[in-house]
């Protein structure tokens, strides 16, 4: 975007160089760029040998609601959502005041990275902690608002689900005003973008979804019909099917009902794969029928290798006897 | 502080303006009478020469609003930042106006320390959400528009989902230019719905000319035409029209 070339172009700020405080004095060495959002660019910084995220911004307005927004985050009880706040302060560059803010950098792989890793069946025990941390800021009166895969980072070595962008978080009632398309029931025609739970917990299907079709897809014609072939073509959704259709559609009160579905979808899925193997075997006679042929085939075609290796041998070894024996 | 009613019209072009009044001149009419100016400038297949990317920014800045120019996939979006944006300079305008007052002459939010600009913010934020909105919007149909004209319908439609919820009125009205007969023509008078646009907007005709300057002007005696509305414009409104005199 325009925006981040002109903060670009104004502030490139090359790793070993240092911000420092107009009001606090407090020094930040940056290590490295760890990237750049719609209004700001987010740096990995030094300070008494502490590590932290430095968000440096050319736009006041949306950076100092980002930090009103962290600030409160950090008065919710018991969630650790979101990173904390440390600080925010001016940096003057060239006569020009940047705002920034400092808060605790949070390390881990992405949540899209870490499936790919790990393997899909962390999809379901991560959404769990991330209801239970939803619920906590639900009953805070908040929503997160742009509920994403990029936003979310599995820490180590504990995997714990963590937020680092929480510029879309929004009072309960009011209007939620950064969200991305793909994760926007508004943009699916599946309800308003005033903020309710419900508004979050589509968006936690959508991250259901979007770890099945990583390249994701846009809209084309009615929103839910679609989606819901697309759930259907991938059977790896089919288990949460159900808890999916409810989620799209605003039926969840809470965070907490959501997370219990899911519990129960993630317990028979379990069941399954233990008898799995039974079940395969009265299911699909036809597939084991032909891989039986396919044995017997190669089994034959085995056989005549040897013949022909035996006879091979056999006729080199007489021919050697022959040799001999004429000399 | 009550929220009072933020007006803005919404400019839709792709190109230069070949016919009547300057339309950054038309800009300044309307930031006098409190009338902010957003234009968006979209692309397709084509760029915007360097004449239009200049009048596009140049009514933006006369109008006191934001211009910014995008391809038609990310139409969507910008419309809702463009028009976000904008009310929440127009209120930062209006509280720096007060804190000048406060604080003495050359103070603005940028010069308090942080944690008391949190607190600012936190007003200016509330009265983006409960102040009533009007925006209305103005397309260029000139011939280059024509296929970019569905993403223009679905963009509004999204700005109207968007608007709807917050907690304030919105309301939002829609002019197409150049008109029939006249320089501009209404295809939707105030509603706090687009919907009816998804049947008249198809049935558009481009024409060749770009009036953009009388279109701006023709847009905003609508705005005055509807006394009833200025009689509502709230104490805060009443500054920023003075701030920008």
């Amino acid at each position: 975007m325009m925006m981040n070339n002109t903060l670009r172009n104004q502030c490139n700020l090359l790793p070993g160089s240092s911000i420092t405080g107009k009001w606090n004095k407090n020094q930040y060495k940056i290590i490295k760029e760890l990237g750049c959002g719609a209004n700001g660019i987010v740096y990995l910084v030094e300070n008494g040998n502490r590590h932290y995220a430095l968000k440096l911004s050319d736009n006041g307005t949306s950076i100092i609601s980002e930090m009103n927004i962290l600030k409160s985050f950090s008065k919710v009880q018991g969630s650790t959502l979101g990173p904390s706040f440390l600080e925010a302060d001016d940096f003057i560059k060239s006569g020009k005041q940047l705002p920034f803010y400092v808060m605790e950098y949070i390390h881990g792989h992405d949540f899209l990275r870490f499936i790919e890793k790990k393997g899909a069946s962390w999809i379901g025990v991560l959404m769990l902690q991330l209801l239970t941390s939803l619920s906590a800021l639900h009953a805070n009166g908040w929503v997160f608002g742009d509920l994403k895969p990029e936003n979310l980072i599995v820490t180590s070595p504990a995997y714990k689900v963590r937020c680092v962008d929480v510029g879309g978080t929004t009072l309960i009632g009011r209007s939620v005003k950064e969200f991305t398309e793909f994760f926007d029931r508004g943009y699916w025609g599946l309800g308003s973008r005033k903020a309710d739970p419900q508004y979050d917990l589509f968006a936690v299907g959508m991250i259901i979804i979007n770890s099945a079709y990583p390249g994701r897809f846009h809209k084309k014609g009615e929103g839910y019909s679609q989606l819901n072939d697309l759930i259907k073509q991938k059977k790896e959704l089919l288990p949460y099917r159900k808890m999916l259709e409810k989620a799209l559609h605003g039926k969840y009160d809470s965070a907490l009902q959501m997370r219990e579905d899911l519990v129960t979808v993630l317990s028979k899925q379990n069941h399954q794969k233990k008898t799995g193997t039974v079940q395969a075997s009265t299911r699909q006679p036809t597939t084991r029928q032909a891989r039986r042929s396919q044995n017997q085939s190669n089994k034959k075609m085995g056989g005549l290798f040897e013949t022909f290796l035996l006879v091979a041998i056999i006729s080199m070894l007489y021919v050697l006897y022959i040799y001999e024996q004429l000399l | 502080m009550k929220a009072g009613t933020l007006r803005q019209i919404l400019l839709i072009t792709d190109g230069c303006s070949n016919h009547g009044e300057e339309p950054s001149a038309m800009a300044e009419l309307a930031r006098e009478q409190g009338i902010t100016i957003n234009v968006i400038g979209v692309m397709e297949n084509d760029v915007i020469d360097e004449k239009g990317l200049k009048e596009i920014e140049m009514i933006a800045d006369s109008g006191g609003g934001v211009s910014q120019i995008v391809y038609a996939q990310q139409l969507s979006q910008t419309v809702q930042m463009v028009t976000q944006k904008a009310m929440t300079q127009t209120i930062q305008g209006v509280i720096n106006r007060e804190l000048q007052q406060i604080l003495g002459d050359s103070s603005t939010m940028e010069d308090l320390p942080p944690e008391k600009r949190g607190e600012v913010m936190e007003v200016v934020d509330e009265l983006g959400e409960t102040s009533k909105l009007e925006v209305l919007i103005l397309v260029d149909t000139s011939a280059s528009m024509k296929h970019k004209l569905p993403t223009v319908k679905d963009s509004l439609l999204d700005l109207s989902l968007s608007m709807n919820a917050r907690m304030g009125d919105s309301r939002f009205s829609v002019f197409v230019f150049p008109g029939k007969r006249k320089d501009v023509e209404k295809l939707l008078d105030w509603t706090p719905n687009l919907e009816a646009l998804t049947a008249t907007f198809p049935k558009l005709s481009t024409g060749g000319l770009t009036p953009t300057g009388p279109a701006i002007r023709e847009a905003l005696t609508y705005f005055n035409k509807k006394r009833s509305l200025r009689g509502l414009l709230s104490h805060d409104d009443e500054q920023y029209f003075e701030e920008s005199m």
